[in-house]
Formats: C-alpha cells, structure tokens, sequence
C-alpha cells in the first residue's frame, strides 16, 4: 500500500484514496467525439512516470494529481485539483 | 510437562517445545507423508522452512492444516495430526502400492491436458486422490483477528543477534524502534551457538531495547514488503488451533517504516542424495537447535555430511552431548575441516550417496569417499550444503540480488525502498559447490512438492529451459514453503545442464506472503460483513413496530412488505400494490440519492450531468431526467427539481447513490472548476415519503391543509409543525407525492401521514409493491432494465436527449452503433402461459439462440395476470410477435407476447387531477 501526501491533509495511506483515471483520459465536455473516444479506450500506460487523477474520498473527498512512477512507485509530485487550483 | 496427542496418542512436552521438538523427544521419527509419492517423511529443520514436517492443528473450525510443526508451541491439550495417509501414516495404502511414483512424474498436470478431454475426468479423480496435503477445515472459524496501524523509524526484521545490535543501536539512538522475531524467543542463531553471547546478554539487550521505547514484537513474522515501506506484520497471539480465553488468537500489523533492516540470518540448504528424504535426514544447524534450545538428542549414532565449516560446530555440540559422531564427511578437499575434526574420523572428498533406514528411522549411511563406496551404521545423518540468504522481504521491496560465489547463495545488492540487509543474510558462510552423487530418481530437492533431481533433468529434456518454466511445469518451488530449502539445488542443477554460471540460469521472484498467512487475519474484523456495516433508516423505529419482512438495499434493510397475520410475503405485497391502484399507499423512499445543487451557474452545471435539458425548467416545477457515462450508455435516472432561482434538488437512484456523487464532485472539481456552483450529498439529511394513489391527494391535502402541487410540481409545506419539501411525482402509476422532510424530524411526518392515509383506506407497502407497480407503469429500474449496456435509444429515451448536446456521454452516443436497429431494447411481455421467469431467456423458439431476457417479472395488479419487462433484440419493432420465456435452470417456461413496455394508464391520465 502506497502512502500519498495529500496536499491538504498531509501524508495519508492509500486506503484513503481512490484512483479515478490518468490525467490524459480527462475528457472535456466539448471534445469532438474521435478525439473522446480515442483518450477513453486508448491508454499510453508508459513504463515510467504518468499523471493520475486520485481522489481522498475516506479523507478529505479533494481531489489530487499524482505524478508517480509506475515501477518504482516513487511519488515524484502531487498537486491538488479543484477551484483552489485554479490560476 | 505438558500433555499433547499426536494422531490420537499422548504425549509430554516440556515448556518451550516446539511440536517438533516434543515429538522428537518422544522419539517420533515419522510424521508425515509426502505430497505425491505418499513417502514416509521426519523432521528435517528447526525453523519455519521446514518442508516435511506439516501437520493439521486443532480441531473444528479452529484446525489449521499444513501448519509445520517446527513452527507451532506445543500447549496444554494440544491435537496434532498427520496428514496425505489412509488408512494411517504407519500403513499409508498408496505408499506400500508404490502406485503413485511412476504416474505422477514431473509435469504430470500437463501431461494430463493432452489427449481427450473426457479423460480428464479420470485422472482429475486419480490427481486428487493421489496429490495432497491437509484437508481445508469445514467449520466457520470461531475465532478473532484484529488488525493495527503502526509507525516507527527502524523495523528491525530479526531477533538475532544483529537484529538485537542493530535495534538497541537505535533505539538508543532516540530513534522509534520496532523488533519482529517469528520464533517465540529472541537470540536467534546465538539459541545455538551462544558464542560468548548467552542468554543474558540476550535478556540485556532486548530490556536496553525497550527502555529506550522500543517495541519488541515476538511470534511475529514480517510476511510482507509492499510499496514506499509499508511492512505487514503477522503475530500470533495464541497458537494454531489453541482456545484464546480473550481477544484475538493473531493480529495484523500494519507498519509504515522510515527504515527497514533485515537482519533475516540464513537457511540451511539439505544436500542431494539417494533417499534423502528418510527421517533420520536433518539439517545440520537443526540438530544443534534440537540440542541446545531444546535438549534434545535427536540421534545417537550420527554421520554428519557437509560442505562447510559450520557443521564442525554440529560435531562439537554432539560430542558435548555425549553422543557418538562416527563420521564426518566433508565434500571439500583436504585439508579442508582437517584442523576442525578434533578428533572425529573425517572425510575429505566424501559425498553421501544413499541411506536406508525404516519408516520410523535411519540405519546406514554410505557414502562415495575419493571414489570409492564406504558405509557406516547411523541413525541420523546431519548434513549441510551450504546456506541460503533470507532474502525474500528485500526481493518483495523491489531490490536486485547478486550471486555470491564463495558462498553459492544470492545475496542483496541493489535495494529499492529504505531498506538494508545485516548480518549473515548479507554476508553468508562460505560452502562451496558439490555436484550431487546418487540417483537423481530418489534424490529429493523440493521435499514438500516431492521434485528430485531426475525431475528437473526431465523437464530440461522436455524442452524447458527458463527458470520459470521449470517451476511450473515441475511444481519445484510452489508448495506452502516457497522452495525456502530447494531452489539453490534446483538453480544449480539447471545451470549445471544450460552449461552456465547460476545467475545466469537465473532465478524466480519471492512474492508475500514470506511463510503461510491465516485467510481470517487477512480479513480482520470484516469478516463478518465484509467491512459494510447496516446503516439504519431515519424512519427504522417506525418500520421495526409495524414487524415489516426487510430486504437489504445498498448499505440499508428496508422494508419488503408489511404483512397483516396471515398473510405471506406475496400476498402481503398484492394487497399492498392493490391499495395503492384503488385508494392510497404509502412507502419509505429515504435511501433514494439527493443532491442539493446550487448557485448561479447550477443549470449550467446540471446540463452537463443530465442527459434531458435542465434549462427551461420553471421555478417550482421538476422533470424526469437520466445521466449516461462517457461512453453514452446509460448510468442512472432519477428527477431534478428547480425549488428556486438558482437552486435545485436532483435525485438518482439508491444503488447508484455513491457513484453518482463522485461523478457530480468530478464534473465540479476536475471538468469545471470555474463554475459557481455549490453540490451537496443530502441523501442522508432528508427522510423520503411516497404517498401514492388515487386519494393521495386527498390525503395530502387533509395533511397538510393546502393545495397539494401538481404533478411534477413543488410546493413547501408544514406536517406535524415540520415544514416539508412535496413533490409531485410517481414511480407508481398513480397520482402520487413525495414528502421531503429532515431526518430528524422523519418518525413525527411518517406517523401523522400514517394516520391520514389509514384514514384515506389506505396502507403502507413495501419494496415487493413497489416493484410490482412500477414493471405495470412501464418505468424502468437501474440495476434491472438500465444494466450499464442500454444506450437511450435501447430504452425509449432518446426522444428526451437535450439536443444542444454538451452533457457528458454525448461525445460517446454519436458512434453509430449505439443506435443500431438490432440492439437490445425494453419492450414488455404478456403471459399466454403462465407466471414469466425473471431472468429468463428470450427464444423464438425451442433451442434456438437467446434473443433476449427477462428484467422484470410481476403481474397486472387488477387480476394477477402475469406480465414483465424485458430486454429483446430489435424488440422495439417486434410488438405482437410470440416468443418463449425460458429459465431451463429452474425449470420455468411461458409463451410471451411482446408488447409496448407500458400496461397501465399508457397516457399518463391518473397522473392529472
């Protein structure tokens, strides 16, 4: 089990997260249908680093982006998603 | 002393005896039978890899099978028993037939899939037969596990001697410190060799350890190293198969370390030879713990056959004991061991190459010295080939190993994670190699799995050359003990046919669990429910009086019906249904999902979600509404509600609840961060109250003393001096309302509704009626018709997409397919034979292919004639046709006729006043 550190609450174990998808098959509303389609069914699964949308749904329910290394696991950086991110 | 049986006999143990080591000493020589060959098999090691030694502990639903007897304490009135024998381990059938031997060779199982498929029948019944451990226990387990969360900065894996220094070195150091040692005493290898280190710089060091703070968790065996030093832990906290008078028999650790040392010592590795197997074999670091630990001798006459220096120390402890060591046969070459020997005939280039013996025990020893055969009388034989690095946390934390030559053994090199391997784990003694002599037939390498050498020449012959290969097609290595004892030789022997070093014929993974985990301390206290406690109902006092039959329903029981005496659960829910088409009925909607949305771009927000259009919707008013994934099929339905300007009520289904309100935190948080909207979950914080029927409104209105809104209205309303929310709406059929109302406050507005229904003719009905009603008004269910593969088109939806597109799925319903004419789409069946099959399936006719199935089954509430809705390729266009409602598996067969899937009020008449 992984341990996060979720930017609000700290370092937390993964029990508390849930993982909902990488980053890249975040699909905008108004993407034109070929290109949802293609970021929902077709997945790069790199063997090394990818960014992963996770939620603390049994901590705080924000929601975060993980850049973690697929072997390793080694966390390289986490950031929080949400209104609070916004510029 | 203390009294123990084993296979039914009774025996005396002294405290701290292992099972092993009590039966030793009541000079049990045979104590189990192997795997496949049904081979007579002893004592062959001291610690946790033993491989021969597997018994069944306890009885009930407490026994515990393959459990290794060097691996459990003996307690008072403990059941020991041996296992793979009939009629008994003294006359085992398949072993005197010697039946099994020849048939089952190495890759019997696949061997077994060549060939017809029938046959498989039969050797399936043979394998099974012949192949075996311990019998699963048939009884629920009656005992406790508990689970625990804990942090540290050292774990120190190893109560020996290095894990001793290591961990006094840092808790002294102020650092929080963590000791697991998996036997029930600290000292490890020094309970053998004290060197100068006896048992009171043992008992100083681990009170040094814990005034410092530490923590020193014995009978604890580290079995697992997962991601970013989360180390699993499992104690004992009574013994397999003991009563725990209180509390839990074994707890799980869950330790999240900021270092980790393995100070994991080494295994000894047993040597190759003819019968190797016998009880009387054991290793040489094995008799030493039997001697000095445990006091006692497990032999008299020994030979000791090594290639180490260590095994001197064997001879030694003996010869203190007063035993007779009559050989010593070192496989090295002179003068290797020479100035060791004190005294003790000795061997250079002396390799064993067959015992015999009898069941019970060994009797000769003869061995190959310089070339020639040589035998001496013996009724124990120590051997040693060498040692074998504990490495399987450091393999589990994603570390590499290196192959060390002088020692034959892999040991750490590369680690991944904060992890470091002390003591003889990292620097193990040296052994050189020494090709095996002996037939390789009865030469055993993987005890437990019954794999010799000619097994692993057999699959090299076969054709299979990776390491993995050779695992899975001899089995080597796959048993309960994880090949603790086999694999080196196994290596060896497959690096010595490729013709290559042994890292190079390379090596499988170690995987958790290190040494075999209890299933119920996986499950802890979940055990039970499966971690998914009953949350109650606001309104459960209300329903617990009326005695109704409950269902489970998500995380809820609610109720199913409420039969009258008398009554059955299917008359109860006719009755119930027909109150509700002929006066008034009332029922509890509470788990339905509610989600408070608002603030100025709410509408803007809901359009995204809701698959309808959102935006017109007047102040006041509601709409059916239904969401669809990103792939365009359909997720949920439910209802939204425009209660002001800028604020709304949607609902979704009970059982879509939790993921319905990820995808609204979703489409908020990461999709649409800018839009000013605020989402609340209120499922839990309203209380839901159908009231349905054609004096609902009647009723309604008596109850609240004002006009009750419309259908698809919303009014405000005060029951019981608790202001309530009342929408019109009707998953019935009927003229119906819901009454929203704080949960707090629920049991005072069910009761006062309670009253005016029952004043109306009317009743309360449950989910049995609810279902009823709604499969005769045509609406569909999530989880029954909306299964997660119907598109809104397959439904009769489509007529309701918000045409502006822009809500999640439209992307995905453009794709022609989900259009298709063929699909599967709702239709509804009227019986010409009887009641239909739920979930049955839809032929046209006999032992034709299924062109559909049944999602739905009840019956028109008026006359019982029984009706359903179902799912029908191109169903849509097929109204009128006949088919065959079939569930071969329960024997339910009707003819159907398809029709529209609405048998009630098709226009929507009774919904209007």
């Amino acid at each position: 089990m992984m341990q996060f550190t979720c930017p609000h609450c700290g370092p937390r174990a993964q029990a508390e997260f849930v993982y909902e998808r990488t980053l890249d098959s975040v699909i905008p509303v108004d993407a034109a249908p070929d290109e949802a389609m293609e970021r929902l069914f077709t997945r790069t699964n790199p063997r090394g680093s990818d960014e992963e949308l996770w939620r603390h749904t049994y901590g705080c329910r924000a929601w975060l982006i993980l850049r973690r290394h697929r072997v390793t696991h080694v966390i390289e950086a986490v950031r929080a998603a949400g209104p609070e991110a916004l510029p | 002393m203390i009294g123990f049986t084993f296979d039914g006999k009774a025996y005396q143990a002294h405290p701290g005896d292992t099972l092993a080591a009590a039966l030793l000493r009541n000079g049990v020589g045979l104590v189990g039978r192997s795997f496949k060959y049904h081979r007579p098999r002893g004592i062959m090691a001291a610690g946790v890899e033993e491989p021969n030694a597997l018994v069944t502990v306890g009885e009930g639903g407490r026994c515990e099978p393959n459990t290794r007897a060097t691996d459990v304490m003996v307690y008072e009135g403990l059941v020991a028993r041996s296992q793979n024998r009939w009629p008994s381990l003294q006359f085992d059938f398949a072993a005197v037939t010697g039946l099994f031997a020849k048939a089952l060779p190495a890759g019997f199982y696949y061997k077994t899939f060549f060939g017809p498929a029938k046959l498989w029948l039969v050797y399936e019944w043979f394998i099974r037969r012949a192949a075996g451990l311990g019998d699963a226990p048939q009884l629920a387990d009656p005992d406790h596990y508990s689970q625990r969360a804990a942090f540290c900065d050292v774990l120190v894996i190893g109560g020996g001697r290095s894990g001793l220094q290591a961990a006094c070195e840092a808790a002294e150091s102020g650092q929080r410190v963590i000791l697991v040692e998996q036997e029930a005493v600290l000292g490890g290898s020094l309970l053998r060799d004290s060197h100068d280190l006896g048992p009171d710089w043992i008992e100083a060091t681990a009170a040094r350890i814990r005034r410092s703070g530490g923590t020193i968790l014995t009978r604890t065996s580290g079995s697992g190293y997962w991601e970013h030093d989360l180390v699993t832990l499992s104690q004992k906290l009574a013994e397999p198969g003991q009563v725990q008078t209180g509390g839990a028999v074994q707890r799980l650790w869950h330790v999240r370390a900021g270092k980790v040392i393995l100070a994991t010592g080494c295994i000894e590795r047993p040597i190759a030879f003819a019968h190797n197997d016998r009880p009387g074999v054991m290793l040489s670091q094995a008799v030493r713990t039997y001697l000095r630990r445990f006091g006692v001798l497990p032999g008299h006459r020994v030979v000791i056959a090594a290639n180490n220096d260590d095994a001197y120390l064997t001879a030694k402890a003996l010869k203190e004991a007063g035993t007779e060591v009559v050989a010593i046969l070192d496989a090295r070459p002179a003068p290797a061991g020479a100035d060791l020997a004190n005294g003790v005939p000795h061997y250079n280039n002396a390799q064993p190459l067959s015992v015999k013996g009898t069941r019970h025990c060994l009797r000769s020893v003869t061995a190959d010295v310089d070339g020639a055969s040589q035998s001496w009388n013996a009724d124990l034989l120590a051997v040693s080939g060498g040692f074998t690095p504990v490495v399987h946390l450091h393999m589990q934390a994603g570390g590499t190993l290196a192959f060390d030559e002088k020692a034959q053994a892999f040991t750490p090199a590369i680690s991944r994670q904060n992890i470091e391997t002390t003591g003889s784990a990292a620097n193990p003694p040296a052994a050189p190699a020494c090709p095996p002599k002996g037939d390789p037939k009865k030469s055993f390498i993987d005890f437990q799995n019954d794999v010799t050498l000619a097994d692993v020449d057999l699959a090299w012959a076969e054709g299979y050359r990776s390491v993995e290969h050779l695992k899975r097609y001899t089995t080597l290595g796959m048993a309960t003990d994880q090949g603790k004892t086999s694999n080196m030789a196994a290596l060896a022997r497959l690096a010595e046919q490729q013709g290559v070093t042994i890292p190079d014929a390379g090596l499988t993974t170690f995987r958790p669990p290190y040494t075999p985990v209890t299933m119920g301390l996986l499950a802890g206290r979940t055990h039970r429910d499966g971690g998914a406690h009953l949350r109650r109902l606001a309104l459960w006092d209300a329903h617990h009086a009326a005695e109704p039959i409950w269902q489970p329903a998500g995380y809820w029981k609610r109720p199913r019906a409420f039969p009258r005496p008398g009554e059955d659960l299917e008359a109860a829910s006719r009755r119930e249904a027909q109150t509700v088409r002929s006066a008034v009925g009332m029922t509890d909607v509470s788990t339905l999902a509610k989600f408070d949305v608002s603030g100025p771009d709410a509408a803007r927000f809901l359009e995204i979600i809701c698959a309808t259009s959102v935006r017109k919707l007047a102040v006041g008013r509601g709409r059916y509404t239904f969401m669809l994934r990103e792939d365009g099929l359909v997720f949920d339905d439910g209802t939204v509600w425009r209660l002001g300007e800028q604020r709304y009520l949607l609902t979704s289904s009970t059982g879509g609840a939790d993921k319905m309100a990820t995808l609204l935190s979703y489409v908020r948080q990461v999709l649409h961060p800018e839009l000013r909207v605020s989402v609340v979950t209120v499922q839990e914080h309203y209380a839901g109250i159908a009231v349905a029927g054609p004096k609902a409104k009647a009723a309604l209105a008596a109850l609240t003393g004002a006009e009750p809104p419309r259908h698809m209205s919303h009014s405000q309303a005060s029951v019981a001096g608790v202001s309530v929310h009342l929408l019109g709406a009707s998953y019935s059929g009927e003229r119906a309302f819901e009454i929203y109302v704080e949960a707090s406050h629920a049991e005072a507005v069910w009761n006062a509704c309670q009253a005016e229904v029952l004043a109306h003719g009317g009743c309360s009905y449950g989910l049995d009626a609810m279902d009823v009603l709604r499969i005769e008004k045509g609406h569909v269910l999530v989880g029954g018709e909306v299964d997660g593969r119907c598109s809104p088109h397959d439904l009769g939806l489509a007529g309701m997409l918000n045409r502006a597109g822009g809500f999640i799925g439209a992307a995905g319903l453009t794709r022609p397919a989900l259009s298709a004419p063929g699909r599967l789409q709702l239709v509804g069946l009227e019986s010409l034979s009887g009641p239909i099959p739920e979930g049955g399936m839809l032929i046209p006719f006999k032992n034709a292919a299924a062109e559909g199935h049944v999602t739905g089954s009840g019956y028109r509430v008026v006359d019982g004639t029984p009706i359903a809705l179902a799912l029908l390729r191109g169903g849509a266009k097929r109204h009128g046709e006949v088919v065959i409602a079939t569930s071969p598996t329960r024997g339910q067969h009707a003819r159907v006729r398809i029709v529209a899937p609405h048998f009630y009020d098709p226009a929507g008449e009774r919904y209007r006043d």
